[in-house]
């Protein structure tokens, strides 16, 4: 066994969580390992050229923006961290109106009169309630959650003083909560929206990575988290990290290795060591082996549970909940290469238009309609797009004067009924394209190249089970008490010495590193009970 | 009636929010997009290009242009080498500020000198004193428009127009040609990142706005306005006169009026032992560094994010969202057992998106300089003062290396 085999502590998985996790870990001055299979870390949030001098956020493509503590724990601005932000998010229908929202709220009421003067009205009340929602529910986000299977008095009491804390919420939040989590996101906008622009521009936010439609039970829920990861104590805003998302993991790296980590990449773990459910270290497929009392898995919860692990040595109400977690991906991407921006008829050479997200899908019968096929077991033949042409805010994704686009596309259900991913690839690409071109003629002669990623992809390359962006749906019976699992919330696991911190944890999924973060806040908490 | 630059016809246009402000008399565009961040983004991310004419520009020239020149500067003009520039200070006969510029050596006797106050007839009257003839200057503040073109993709953009930038270390200058119009271009600038900054004669400025622009399509070169300079220039630890502090001449009192040394620029005197420059204010800054008598030193704050956020937090509100960037005294207290023991102000507050954190210029006395002690910065939350975790750190906050790296190629 050499001694440069041993470290403090080990993590599985170089996407953002296993590395704010290992930066975290490191920053403590323990002797930290990051193992990443692939030969780059990021995970989903990688940046590739394709094509030369076309960067391609292949998977993950926006960040919000990280919370400030935990840039500036990990120093991340000293490494390079630059978040862009987006300047404006462009909704088109298919009878020439729009809608384009940009950073003046006066600005914005008077766009979204031209549809209806109480919708302008309207939404300012709407977001100063979600606002006051977000804000309720930061100390939830920020901090690790209660165990609500535990009967240890200090446990018992969290959840006690959750409970009050709760209850002691002013009522309209209160209200609005109960909303979230009880509503559809369509039901929540009937009572405040008439325009069916403005209804299928904010319910878009309900269904994004789930599979839900504006109507089920559930995207109200989803729709809060969204607006939940886009908060961060100043700017609610998303933006585009420079490089894209590969550029900010690149920076997460620097800040694991400057606070003393190392990072493996091409290192495929295939088991962690343990012995009578304590962990000693990790084995790779190579045979390589690696130690540490402490190792965390950055992977979701069925490759932590039941591949990193003998789900035999673990106790059958953790293994049936995670049998029972669903993953169901159901989004994939089309990213292009562009000669030249698309065209809005009547909006030509408006730049403007794109620097954020465009929204395809202008009403929330389209958006059920695309969910009626996924709920067939078909990817839909109108789908609904995220568009992002991140070259017009950072130009150096492209060679000067090209452009980038990348479209995330739901619904694209990880299980066809009646064909396979690998026979429907190019298929998806040109029902993506074609969609592109109702909204945008002539889009078609302006691609230099496609490259498209089901969902099947992304659980193969990324490694996300199903190929669910959040590493496990964002469901209410998923999340919080029981991401992944009730009992099993708190980043520990039946083993000791062995943790989890990926988004299939409190508060993943989306690029906000909490998860990360509130597990090293746990490890170190142990660690420093064990001196005692 | 406030005067228009020689680019205003085509800013008109670009400026999204209509709105204009004064500066000098002349209408400038605090921002043209109404997202300051995105606009702010274009200095540290594309390529950025700023109309900076309002500045007072004056041409020094003649075989005794040098001989004024050492007596007026605080800082050593003999050591600004031809195609060289210098920013630098003059002050008073007590040491005191009286402003700052940057100074453009573009022969033996040619200088060329922007300043932020009119100073024709102050400079003219040192050159009468001294009975200097064989020295003329110049007031030719509205025969040029100055264009900043600032950000990581300056010299690409600039590259395309003329090969004169491309050999420009950081504070070198040169006569050079933009197309057919004869400019003057030096590596320097008011953000703290790669740039340029380019002096047009004014027949000329629509044709090099237009050039630049073009040239700058590719790269998304952006006009910007005053306010996302400002922003820059505070990450840049760059001092604003009417801000950071003012000039000496209209003060009334000392307590209005600042050293060199106070300021932060003692590094202009690094050499004062060894030469004997007869320049006004020498004695004064000289019996400052002997007696150690400045009674502020300029540091830079950085504003813990974990104590900002939870005095919002405690009261139950979110910290600010605009208000990114202010100009407005705050002050600074000790961290002691008595609460509120005044020891200094911030001049100049920005919530630095880049840096993910507040950060501030402040005067602070000596003892409470060092870097990384901590101070309490006075913050209103909910019209309360409040006080918040604040730590020293040296000039500027962000410094890339693309600022002075050699774009030619060579070492």
């Amino acid at each position: 066994m050499s001694n440069s085999n041993n470290f403090d502590a080990i993590v599985i998985g170089g996407g953002h969580n296993g590395l704010v996790n290992a930066a975290y870990l490191a920053k403590s001055g323990l002797k930290t390992l990051v193992l990443e299979r692939r030969h780059l870390v990021g995970g989903a949030a990688i940046t590739e050229e394709l094509v030369p001098g076309f960067k391609f956020t292949t998977f993950s493509y926006a960040i919000s923006l990280m919370r400030p503590d935990i840039v500036q724990d990990l120093r991340l601005a000293d490494h390079g961290m630059l978040v862009l932000p987006l300047v404006n998010t462009f909704q088109p229908d298919f009878n020439g109106n729009y809608l384009l929202l940009g950073a003046d709220a006066d600005a914005n009421f008077h766009e979204i009169a031209r549809h209806s003067r109480e919708d302008a009205e309207s939404i300012r009340d709407l977001s100063h309630l979600i606002d006051r929602v977000c804000f309720a529910l930061k100390p939830l986000m920020d901090n690790i959650p209660p165990n609500a299977m535990s009967d240890d008095p200090a446990e018992l009491a969290a959840m006690a003083g959750l409970k009050d804390y709760m209850a002691g919420l002013e009522p309209d939040v209160q209200a609005m909560i109960d909303k979230f989590v009880n509503c559809s996101a369509a039901e929540i906008l009937e009572e405040y929206f008439e325009s069916d622009l403005v209804k299928a521009l904010i319910a878009s936010s309900g269904i994004i990575g789930s599979k839900v439609g504006p109507r089920s039970k559930g995207s109200g829920l989803v729709w809060l988290f969204h607006k939940m990861g886009e908060y961060d104590g100043v700017l609610g805003e998303w933006g585009f990290h420079k490089g894209g998302n590969g550029g900010f993991t690149e920076v997460l790296a620097k800040a694991v290795v400057a606070f003393g980590g190392t990072i493996l990449t091409d290192a495929d773990v295939d088991t962690v060591i343990y012995e009578n459910s304590v962990a000693t270290g990790v084995r790779l497929a190579s045979g390589d082996e690696y130690f540490a009392p402490t190792v965390v898995s950055a992977l979701d919860p069925r490759r932590t549970f039941t591949q990193l692990v003998s789900s035999d040595d673990l106790p059958n109400s953790l293994t049936e909940a995670i049998g029972k977690y669903k993953f169901q991906g159901t989004a994939a991407k089309v990213n292009f290469a562009l000669s030249d921006l698309p065209s809005f008829p009547g909006l030509e050479n408006r730049k403007d238009i794109f620097m954020g997200f465009t929204n395809l899908g202008p009403s929330i019968d389209y958006l059920e309609e695309a969910f009626a096929d996924c709920e067939a077991g078909r990817y839909s033949k109108k789908p609904f797009l995220d568009c992002c042409v991140q070259s017009t805010i950072d130009p150096d994704m492209t060679p000067p004067g090209k452009h980038i686009m990348s479209c995330f596309v739901m619904y694209a259900p990880y299980h066809l009924s009646e064909s396979d991913w690998d026979t429907e690839r190019e298929n998806l690409g040109d029902v993506v394209q074609a969609t592109i071109e109702e909204f945008f003629p002539g889009f078609g002669s302006l691609i230099l190249h496609r490259e498209i990623v089901t969902p099947l992809d992304i659980e193969r390359i990324v490694g996300l089970t199903e190929g669910n962006i959040f590493a496990g749906e964002l469901f209410a019976d998923q999340m919080f008490l029981n991401r992944p699992a009730p009992g099993w919330n708190q980043y520990r696991t039946p083993i000791s010495g062995y943790y989890q911190c990926g988004s299939g944890t409190h508060p993943g999924g989306c690029v906000i590193g909490g998860p990360g973060k509130l597990a090293a806040q746990q490890i170190l908490g142990d660690l420093k009970n064990q001196e005692n | 009636m406030p005067k228009m630059t020689a680019f205003h016809s085509r800013l008109e246009p670009l400026n999204e929010t209509k709105v204009w402000k004064n500066w000098s008399g002349f209408l400038v565009a605090p921002q043209f997009k109404y997202s300051l961040t995105n606009e702010y983004y274009a200095i540290r991310s594309s390529v950025s290009l700023l109309d900076t004419s309002p500045l007072f520009k004056y041409r020094i020239s003649g075989s005794n242009s040098v001989r004024l020149l050492e007596r007026i500067m605080s800082r050593d003009i003999k050591r600004c080498k031809v195609g060289g520039a210098q920013y630098t200070v003059w002050s008073n006969e007590n040491g005191f500020v009286i402003q700052d510029g940057v100074i453009l050596r573009t022969d033996e006797f040619e200088f060329y000198l922007t300043a932020g106050e009119p100073t024709l007839r102050y400079f003219n009257s040192i050159a009468r004193e001294m009975q200097l003839d064989q020295v003329t200057v110049e007031d030719i503040s509205e025969a040029y428009g100055i264009l900043a073109l600032q950000g990581p993709h300056a010299h690409n953009v600039i590259s395309q127009l003329s090969k004169d930038a491309t050999d420009l270390k950081y504070f070198d200058v040169a006569h050079g040609k933009l197309g057919d119009a004869e400019v003057i271009i030096s590596r320097t600038g008011y953000t703290g990142d790669l740039g340029y900054e380019i002096w047009v004669p004014k027949d000329k400025a629509l044709t090099v706005w237009d050039s630049l622009m073009t040239a700058g399509e590719g790269y998304n070169i952006a006009p910007i306005g005053t306010t996302a300079l400002k922003m820059a220039r505070v990450e840049a630890g760059l001092l604003l006169m009417g801000v950071d502090f003012d000039s000496s001449r209209f003060a009334w009192v000392d307590a209005q009026r600042e050293t060199a040394i106070e300021l932060g620029w003692s590094w202009m005197f690094r050499n004062l032992e060894k030469d004997d420059r007869d320049f006004i204010g020498r004695r004064a800054i000289e019996a400052e560094i002997k007696n150690k008598t400045s009674r502020w030193k300029t540091v830079g704050l950085e504003i813990d994010w974990h104590s900002y956020e939870a005095v919002h937090l405690e009261a139950g509100i979110l910290p600010p969202k605009s208000d990114l960037y202010r100009e407005t005294t705050m002050s600074i207290y000790r961290r002691s057992e008595t609460p509120w023991e005044y020891a200094g102000y911030a001049t100049s507050f920005l919530f630095s998106s880049l840096l993910r954190k507040p950060i501030a210029i402040a005067k602070l006395p000596l003892d409470l300089t060092g870097e990384g002690t901590e101070v309490d910065l006075e913050v209103s939350v909910i019209r309360k003062p409040v006080n918040v975790l604040a730590k020293v750190t040296s000039l500027p906050f962000f410094n890339p290396e693309r600022k002075t790296a050699l774009m030619g190629g060579g070492k």
